[in-house]
């Protein structure tokens, strides 16, 4: 009987390997996703404060998120996810990608957390609705954004709050997250196509064809002394909160 | 051994003890490991020296509830007074009332006293005193170290603060840049009949600064004040051998009668000099504090306050990283720690080192410009009021727990 394991997810060990070496590589802060480490701090205090805003949490809890569910859609290897699960939530990760799904659980089971990782498309899986969904930098690699939407949509409880950030469509955008940042390497090369980023306005349309009502976005500007930070600058990329209208 | 925990601080010292407590008070746990006998470090008479405790300092020891304990211990310092070999032109950095002391003095035996008091009470630390350790590990998740009994204990972060040798920073291979004075500060306890009245000395002689700080009087209402002494290498042996008498004798030619007659010297001790800074104080799970991460001249008594600083600074990022969901060992909270800390505590151990070259420099031109040098800091408020807020400690980007 051929690997009759493998479809009850059960990985192999050279496999395991393989993902732990893929984990490692995601989680190096000085590696490929090095841009993305540097942003996490960065849109965690966004989330941070959207919490504290949506559910009157202390703002020093060290668990805000505790008894609460959460669904972090193109999870990665965890990134979010993993800082999401120690605020308290009970974390779901999905992933389109197996390989990212397999390496965000041998990086959770390191680190000691209990975090629900499921690779697929988010249609295809029957699990409810949570408290917190967030889709970190996902909506511009959507092909039918209008139907990655409501799904999203689809998962969130009445009361949930939703957080996305995705790149603005604007000239500054082009030059220099596909432009500059992929040219010396800060952004592995084919990662983004200029054409599939939305403007804020276009996104409130999306959230709002999927009876969601967009908060107020705030951007994520680059600069050389502060680096990246929350800023009101939209023109690069940016973060928002949405909730049933 | 099951107890994983949030910091693994190699060094329970003054700064290592400082960070768990500060720690502790934001909700992390702490494994402090140190090889002394903290009976023998407290025990009188083991080592006269003594701190100055800048205002910023003074304010993470408030903020921590070590202060009203220590409060009646404290000789504030009304007053700083800075000569060229007790030559006139001197320079007073004297604060106007409402401006508040320069500093407070302690003798390190109180500091310890009251820190480790506090940190025994404190459940979120697992003091493990007189321990060897045997190895350490820093690993994708986590951190550990064995001890000698084969103790294994584990955290997420890895802190080096065991001073200037720190066997941590040898062991992550950080470079250290580092000269040594070729010089010792002797250090003594000198009572003296005039009243000190709160003023803080430092005389520059070629061969080095020579200081008196002020201390509480003792029980009987003598006074008091901590001497450091700087003399060349090939000199400090025959100073630590000198009789009592002989050896105030030395100290009062150096000094005059600002104190009156010195009547007693405590026992002395030698301690080499040497400015150090390392190329980096972080790497990977591993974060360095004190003087594991720079070590300055003790001139300017900043040494202390310093490690403080890296305390409140560090323990400030691992506070807003636990705010955000990241765990204490994540990257992007140590890389916030270096840019803040890094920087900072090299300006001002450059600063001290200028200092100790240009008071270093024999002969009455040299004397001569140091004094026109100080009578012009003397006539400019501004120059002034920055050595009084460097002194303070208050200068730069504070740390919160270092603020009232």
């Amino acid at each position: 009987m051929p690997d009759a394991t493998v479809a009850n997810l059960t990985i192999r060990e050279d496999e395991a390997a393989h993902f732990g070496k893929l984990a490692a590589e995601w989680w190096d802060p000085k590696g490929s996703s090095a841009m993305l480490h540097r942003l996490n701090p960065v849109r965690l205090k966004f989330i941070r404060r959207a919490i504290d805003m949506h559910w009157a949490s202390d703002v020093e809890a060290r668990k805000p998120l505790s008894g609460k569910s959460a669904l972090d859609v193109g999870c990665g290897a965890g990134l979010l996810s993993e800082p999401l699960a120690r605020l308290g939530a009970d974390v779901t990760g999905v992933d389109a990608a197996p390989e990212n799904i397999a390496a965000a659980s041998a990086h959770a089971e390191g680190a000691g957390l209990d975090i629900r990782y499921m690779a697929g498309e988010l249609a295809a899986q029957d699990i409810g609705t949570f408290d917190l969904v967030t889709a970190m930098e996902v909506l511009e690699h959507v092909a039918d954004k209008r139907a990655f939407m409501r799904e999203l949509a689809a998962r969130l409880a009445p009361d949930g709050l939703m957080i996305l950030s995705t790149p603005n469509r604007t000239p500054q955008s082009r030059v220099l997250m596909v432009g500059a940042a992929e040219a010396v390497g800060l952004i592995p090369r084919g990662t983004h196509d200029w054409n599939d980023f939305l403007t804020p306005e276009e996104l409130r349309d999306l959230l709002s064809g999927a009876g969601l009502t967009m908060g107020e976005p705030e951007g994520i500007a680059f600069s050389p002394v502060k680096g990246l930070h929350l800023s009101g600058d939209l023109s690069l990329n940016y973060i928002v909160t949405a909730r049933r209208a | 051994m099951d107890d994983k925990r949030d910091l693994l601080i190699l060094g329970g010292g003054l700064v290592g003890m400082t960070l768990a407590l500060a720690a502790a008070r934001k909700g992390f746990t702490s494994h402090v490991v140190d090889r002394a006998d903290p009976e023998a470090l407290t025990a009188e008479g083991f080592d006269g020296r003594a701190s100055a405790i800048s205002t910023a300092s003074w304010n993470l020891f408030t903020n921590i509830g070590l202060a009203d304990g220590l409060e009646q211990y404290g000789q504030p310092i009304s007053s700083i007074a800075v000569t060229d070999q007790m030559k006139p032109g001197r320079i007073d950095f004297t604060p106007q009332p409402h401006e508040g002391s320069l500093g407070r003095m302690f003798a390190n035996r109180t500091l310890r006293l009251a820190l480790f008091e506090a940190a025994e009470k404190e459940e979120a630390i697992a003091w493990h005193a007189k321990s060897e350790i045997v190895s350490r590990s820093r690993g994708e998740h986590g951190v550990a170290a064995e001890l000698s009994d084969g103790t294994r204990l584990e955290a997420s972060l890895m802190i080096g603060a065991e001073g200037r040798g720190s066997p941590t920073r040898e062991d992550a291979g950080i470079a250290v840049a580092k000269w040594q004075y070729e010089h010792r500060a002797i250090i003594a306890g000198l009572t003296h009949s005039k009243p000190h009245g709160g003023v803080a000395w430092e005389i520059f002689y070629p061969a080095g600064p020579f200081a008196l700080l002020p201390m509480q009087d003792n029980e009987d209402g003598t006074h008091r004040s901590a001497l450091v002494w700087t003399v060349s290498e090939e000199d400090a042996a025959g100073v630590l051998k000198l009789s009592d008498r002989a050896f105030l004798a030395e100290a009062e030619k150096r000094m005059g009668r600002v104190l009156g007659d010195l009547t007693a010297a405590g026992p002395r001790s030698s301690f080499p000099l040497g400015f150090h800074h390392t190329a980096t104080i972080t790497d990977r799970r591993l974060a360095l504090v004190g003087d594991a991460a720079h070590g300055i001249h003790p001139i300017a008594g900043q040494g202390l306050n310093l490690g403080l600083r890296d305390v409140g600074a560090l323990v400030e990022v691992l506070a807003e990283g636990a705010r955000l969901g990241l765990d204490p060992g994540d990257a992007q909270l140590l890389d916030r720690y270096e840019k803040w800390r890094g920087l900072d505590s090299f300006m001002v151990a450059l600063a001290t080192d200028g200092l100790t070259r240009l008071f270093g420099l024999p002969g009455p031109a040299a004397s001569a410009i140091r004094r026109f040098g100080m009578g012009g800091v003397q006539r400019l408020p501004l120059l002034k009021n920055w050595f009084m807020d460097e002194a303070r400690g208050v200068t730069g980007d504070m740390p919160e727990l270092l603020e009232a």
